[in-house]
């Protein structure tokens, strides 16, 4: 047994939802910090992973740890950021009060946001180039602005290990940008960061780590030795204008390789 | 003066009317309003079963039965959502008129069969009879009130981040079961206390009303959550007071008409999102888009066409457009208002200083806009508005250059007189 535990730990999980299994028998393991590509056909549960291992759904079998512990005691070492139409944008809160939520983790029951909680949440806006956009109602945002706000927000939940859905999905050339950016920061600053991703054509530049799903886990591990052909064939079989794509980017980084 | 016991009603009415107004917020904002109806029709079968189950008119019982009844037909609504596949609007629907239906059936039967059953003014329970209410009623709902303004203080920010973003919430480690029965128990003895007053049928009214009202004057919760206490308030004691003062018509029905009325001055008058003002917007956007698209065709037909004359001929204008005459003129009016262009002799006119750069300027944006959507489409979603001014602003340095260097290179770049 090794002395530090594994970031993530996913054991024989199983989800159904009326009796259909989504996900069988998922086994992944994550030890050391990494940018993490989720990639797979549509249907083929990679947001039904992640609300699994968040506890969002019920597991039908299986475990999950992260750091060692199930997620109930590691609510402040996780950061999430849902998918975006997952909620009503014309609630009424500004995109300063959204992100402010991102500390309530850490304030516990009773305690009120500070100032330095605002000015933090201020700072993260800030990295994601929303600055000006403070006190706006999140409903007056493009898109783009909105998927920023909610990685502003999971920014200000300080934490460790980071799970995405679909962050890059509609958004513009700028907020793509920034989300890849701050995906790098993060990684530098060694966490680990679970994307849910569709776009196959960046995977290579994007990620380090890729999970390839189809309701099985079909690979998982390094980016150069998961994503392959063979592999993508598998996970995708007949979709072919899809695997066109991804074999243009394969071809970029087969020449990107050659000329090194 | 007025009498102790209208002094009562309208602090009992007006009280219960701020409380349901900020309870009631929540569920407005949370797609809750029609379980808060559901709720208050499901607590009729809970007060005739605690009639029957005590055998006399106990006021508290009742309550006590209501609430659970009421508590009850949510759970139902929950559960057929959760184990079954009907959708959440039927679910509501089928709770509703069962229980209701239900509970109109046994307060009849209670009537009919018994002899002091047809004393206990079942019947009141379903519009209401704001007049009959004691003091030891207002107690009641203060205390309700109370209570809930406590526990809305304490849980404002979880509350928060529950009805915005659950999903974020409980991965947060907020036990968003449990606070979400909080609120939904928070509606229930809101309901239950207004039961007496207003009746099942009404209640949701002073829930849904004022929170809704609010919502169109405030883009903040905290907000929102005051304004429709205040409207609640003022509901309640409108609708009361008219009641009293014409004795025309009993309470309940009058304080849902008051609510009408403020709902429907919210919606036309609200600053920003009232009617008027979306539809004054809306002109003022159009008839802007208008006035660039004139600055721009006049840029190309004067200073684009011949940069070194110093005045135009009036035919410039039906020359730039295929627009009838009296637009063209109301236009005309609209910049020489702004003192954009003025008159030189009778058959010219010229740029003033200020409308050169005006036009320079949207002629610039406009063109950089086009470009930018021809040549990099996939940088036009990050924008949340038309403005072409904002848009530029967003846009990395080297880009702009870009682009400002393309169009130089097709002579299409306005540059001197932007400054």
């Amino acid at each position: 047994m090794s002395s530090v535990p594994p970031i993530l730990d996913v054991h024989d999980v199983t989800v159904a939802y009326h009796q259909k299994p989504v996900l069988w028998d998922i086994d992944l393991t994550l030890t050391e910090p990494r940018l993490v590509g989720m990639i797979g056909p549509n249907g083929a549960g990679k947001s039904t992973l992640i609300k699994a291992i968040l506890g969002l759904v019920p597991l039908a079998n299986g475990t999950v740890t992260v750091f060692g512990k199930p997620i109930s005691q590691q609510r402040q070492r996780i950061g999430y950021v849902p998918q975006r139409e997952s909620v009503d944008w014309d609630f009424p809160i500004s995109a300063l009060e959204t992100v402010l939520m991102g500390t309530y983790g850490r304030l516990g029951w009773f305690r009120r946001p500070r100032r330095v909680d605002r000015e933090w949440a201020r700072e993260c806006l800030h990295r994601v180039g929303l600055a000006d956009f403070a006190e706006r109602q999140i409903g007056q945002l493009s898109g783009g602005q909105q998927q920023r706000v909610f990685l502003a927000r999971a920014l200000a939940q300080k934490a460790e290990l980071y799970f995405m859905d679909e962050p890059m999905a509609g958004v513009d050339a700028a907020t793509e940008r920034i989300i890849f950016d701050l995906l790098k920061e993060l990684r530098q600053q060694g966490c680990t960061v679970c994307v849910v991703h569709h776009d196959l054509r960046t995977v290579p530049e994007y990620f380090d780590h890729v999970v390839l799903l189809n309701v099985r886990l079909v690979a998982s591990g390094p980016t150069e030795q998961v994503f392959t052909p063979e592999k993508l064939h598998t996970a995708y079989g007949g979709r072919l204008a899809l695997l066109d794509a991804a074999g243009e980017a394969l071809r970029k980084r087969e020449a990107a390789h050659d000329q090194l | 003066m007025i009498s102790y016991n209208t002094l009562v009603v309208l602090t009992g009415t007006s009280l219960l009317g701020a409380c349901a107004g900020v309870v009631g917020s929540y569920a407005v904002l949370r797609r809750r309003s029609l379980t808060g109806d559901a709720l208050a029709h499901a607590a009729l079968p809970g007060l005739c079963l605690a009639f029957l189950v005590r055998g006399e008119r106990s006021l508290p019982w009742m309550l006590f039965g209501a609430f659970l009844s009421g508590m009850l037909g949510i759970g139902v609504i929950a559960a057929l959502r959760r184990w079954t596949r009907i959708k959440e609007d039927a679910a509501i629907g089928i709770v509703l008129s069962v229980f209701f239906g239900a509970g109109i059936a046994l307060s009849r039967a209670i009537q009919n069969m018994t002899v002091s059953g047809s004393k206990a003014g079942l019947d009141s329970y379903i519009l209401g009879k704001t007049a009959g209410m004691l003091a030891s009623d207002v107690y009641l709902i203060g205390g309700v009130s109370l209570l809930s303004l406590v526990i809305i203080v304490l849980c404002y920010k979880q509350f928060l981040v529950l009805s915005f973003d659950p999903g974020f919430a409980q991965v947060q480690g907020w036990p968003v079961y449990v606070l979400d029965l909080v609120l939904m128990g928070l509606v229930a003895i809101t309901v239950t206390v207004g039961l007496p007053a207003v009746g099942v049928v009404l209640m949701a009214s002073l829930l849904i009303i004022p929170g809704a009202a609010a919502r169109f004057w405030t883009e903040r919760l905290g907000l929102m959550l005051v304004l429709s206490g205040i409207l609640g308030l003022c509901i309640g004691l409108g609708g009361t007071w008219l009641s009293t003062t014409f004795s025309l018509l009993p309470a309940g029905p009058l304080i849902v008409l008051t609510g009408t009325v403020v709902f429907f001055i919210s919606l036309l008058c609200a600053p920003e999102r009232g009617l008027l003002a979306r539809t004054w917007r809306e002109r003022e956007v159009r008839s802007r888009i208008r006035e660039e698209a004139w600055l721009r065709r006049l840029y190309d037909h004067s200073v684009a066409l011949t940069p070194t004359a110093t005045r135009y001929e009036w035919s410039v204008w039906s020359m730039a457009t295929r627009d009838a005459e009296p637009v063209i003129d109301r236009i005309r009016q609209s910049f020489f208002r702004q003192q954009w262009i003025e008159p030189v002799g009778d058959e010219h006119w010229r740029w003033t200083p200020l409308g050169i750069r005006q036009a320079a300027e949207i002629t610039y944006q406009h063109r950089m806009r086009d470009l930018l959507l021809v040549e990099h489409g996939e940088w036009i979603g990050g924008f949340s508005s038309f403005d072409g001014a904002e848009l530029l602003r967003t846009l990395p340095a080297d880009l702009l250059h870009e682009l400002e260097a393309k169009l130089s290179a097709r002579g299409r770049l306005p540059g001197e007189h932007r400054s």
